[in-house]
């Protein structure tokens, strides 16, 4: 028989991802892990993680592994890969930490046109911390800390960052794609294949935005959530590649 | 007056809000969250403001210009939200703006764990940010008067014009206790504080300048002498101490905020096995209740210890140079989320004895 499906050789057997029922984080990391797999990158890589959710697949990537502090990551992965070119550097970043507290690392990093790889997932909350807003969550969405819902008056409009650094100079890659269902998971793959080769190349920064699902704090259940995602989030961030430079 | 049953974090936030709190900015972070939360839905249905900041830099520097305006604003969070605070709260000091900080504490360095622990001693009684200043520092042990510190927080920070930094920890937040909340205060009968808001004329016409940069160091000494001389009269007149069968004993324990009450527990055992012990719980932090130590007969006393969820000891340090060398000070000690317990205090008693 065929083998046409097989898990990531080197994460681990033993050590789950540690994510929720339905969260996008766990389907986003076999995506880049994948990705790594396919370039046979393990060995050199150095991964960057947040303070947040993303982290929480530490034990399960097996791969050698940076605890930023929050909102920190693109400057720490900026300086790594400055002084070891040699290093595959990857910033595996949520809403909250790539796109709040770390938007002057996020923004500055992109506008040097750093040669590291960004992973952003956007599940339009705080997750870790229960379920605040964050600048991506929706308007009306409710939040613990919006408990009427975003209002565009007092909270902004959802923040989009793909937007907004796809019209830096330096970036080569911008994209934004969903894990909700098979198709776009599929999409979401291929993007990730290619920012990640695009640092393989020397080519320069890439950004991959992926909306994700958080089905504890949305209290909605993985279906309910993909259809929020449909209806609602895709209205707010569109999906697409944004900058695509040859 | 009514009692209600409620969570550290939300008693809190309601206790600031009859404080006259109208503005609250910060950030999330666990074991602080129900406080933003909260002051989210509380504070628009007394007619103020509540901003979650995009970090707890612009959080802190909210408060710093709204307080500066004469409104009565808090921040909180926890150990590292703290760490990116320490800019704002050096310009409240600097600024001689009041204003009211809570760190609901967790277990440290960096990020740490989430679990309760007394690792940010050192950062809120000695050095809230570089540049050599002081905030006045309170330590409750439980959610009474977690609830009823931060409400005299906003009148001692009034008092001084000075920043009031309320140092709790992961357990009094979270932790749901039957609590008298204080009544809630008439804004209007709030010191003015016309002579000094900075968005107010002065009566002759001139501008108000409110900046902490000082041209010439001899104006930045003659604003540092002035500090200190608040400090010294902190020093005289505001130390508050608890002491807890003190009177006779021949050992004494002690220690601050929760474990402070852990503590306690521990004299009781102790003292119904006939062991001549007693608390001295510090709470005041700064000024630190040296007088508590002054005052001890150290002929009598034979051994004292120290308590504290912090390795390395942090609080200890204080009481080493309040006690002077009088008497041996054996530490007790939990670190990074490990909550001290009676039996270690009892053992660590008895082995001593
Ligand atoms: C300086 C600092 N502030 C706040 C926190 C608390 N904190 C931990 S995770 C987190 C937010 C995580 O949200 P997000 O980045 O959106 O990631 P998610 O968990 O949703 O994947 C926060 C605020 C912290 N650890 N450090």
């Amino acid at each position: 028989m065929e083998k046409i499906y097989e898990r990531v050789s080197f994460t681990s057997k033993t050590s789950p991802t540690g994510y929720c029922p339905g969260c996008g984080h766990g389907t986003a990391h076999k995506l880049f892990a994948r990705a790594l797999e396919h370039f046979n990158l393990r060995d050199k890589t150095v991964l960057v993680y947040p303070v947040g959710c993303g982290g929480l697949a530490m034990p399960w990537i097996n791969v050698n592994v940076i605890g930023a502090a929050h909102g920190r990551a693109g400057a720490i992965a900026t300086a790594i890969k400055r002084a070891n070119p040699e290093n595959f550097v990857i910033s595996y970043q949520g809403d909250g930490d790539l796109a709040a507290i770390g938007t002057a690392e996020t923004i500055h990093a992109a506008n040097r046109g750093e040669s590291i790889t960004v992973i952003f997932i956007n599940n339009a909350n705080f997750g870790m911390t229960g379920g605040q807003m964050a600048p991506t969550t929706m308007l009306g969405q409710t939040a613990t800390t919006a408990q009427s819902g975003r209002s565009l008056e007092e909270h902004g409009a959802p923040l989009r960052m793909a937007e907004m650094i796809a019209t830096l100079d330096a970036p080569k890659y911008v994209a934004r794609f969903a894990l909700h269902d098979a198709k776009n998971i599929l999409k979401a793959q291929q993007g990730i294949m290619k920012a990640v080769e695009l640092q393989v190349k020397g080519e320069g920064y890439s950004f991959v935005e992926l909306i994700s699902m958080c089905p504890t704090n949305w209290k909605k259940s993985p279906a309910e959530c993909a259809n929020y995602i449909d209806e609602t989030v895709l209205k707010a961030f569109p999906l697409g590649v944004f900058k695509d430079v040859k | 007056m009514s009692k209600e049953f409620i969570k550290g974090n939300e008693a809190i936030a309601e206790a600031a809000v009859r404080a006259g709190c109208r503005f609250f900015a910060g950030y999330p972070i666990t074991p602080q969250n129900e406080v933003p939360e909260y002051l989210s839905a509380r504070l628009p249905e007394v007619g103020g403001h509540f901003i979650q900041g995009e970090s707890e830099i612009a959080s802190v520097f909210m408060v710093f210009g709204v307080a500066a305006t004469g409104i009565r604003s808090m921040t909180s969070s926890s150990g590292p939200g703290f760490a990116l605070k320490s800019e704002g709260i050096s310009f409240l000091a600097g600024g001689q703006i009041p204003a009211v900080l809570v760190n609901v504490s967790r277990g440290g360095p960096a990020i740490g764990t989430i679990e309760p622990a007394q690792q940010d001693y050192f950062s809120a009684v000695h050095a809230p940010a570089p540049g050599g200043f002081r905030c006045f520092v309170i330590a409750p042990q439980n959610v009474q008067e977690a609830a009823d510190f931060v409400y005299e927080a906003f009148d001692i920070a009034d008092k001084y014009r000075t920043p009031v930094y309320v140092l709790a920890d992961g357990m009094i937040g979270n932790m749901m206790e039957v609590v008298e909340l204080p009544k809630m205060r008439d804004l209007a009968e709030l010191p003015s504080n016309d002579s000094w808001r900075f968005n107010k004329y002065n009566d002759d016409g001139s501008a108000r300048i409110l900046s902490t940069y000082m041209p010439m160091g001899e104006l930045m000494q003659k604003k540092n002498k002035e500090m200190a001389a608040m400090y010294e009269a902190w020093e005289k007149n505001e130390q508050r101490w608890e002491e807890y069968m003190v009177d006779d004993a021949e050992y004494i324990v002690t220690a601050y905020g929760s474990s402070a009450r852990i503590a306690k527990s521990a004299v009781k055992e102790l003292r119904a096995e006939g062991v001549k012990v007693g608390l001295i719980r510090a709470i005041t932090l700064f000024p630190f209740p040296k007088d508590a130590f002054a005052k001890l007969d150290y002929a009598k006393v034979k051994k004292m210890f120290c308590a504290e969820m912090s390795i390395p000891g942090q609080y200890i340090y204080d009481v080493q140079n309040a006690v002077l060398g009088q008497s041996q000070i054996i530490p007790i000690q939990t670190s990074g989320g490990v909550i001290l317990e009676t039996d270690m205090v009892v053992a660590a008693v008895k082995e001593n004895l």
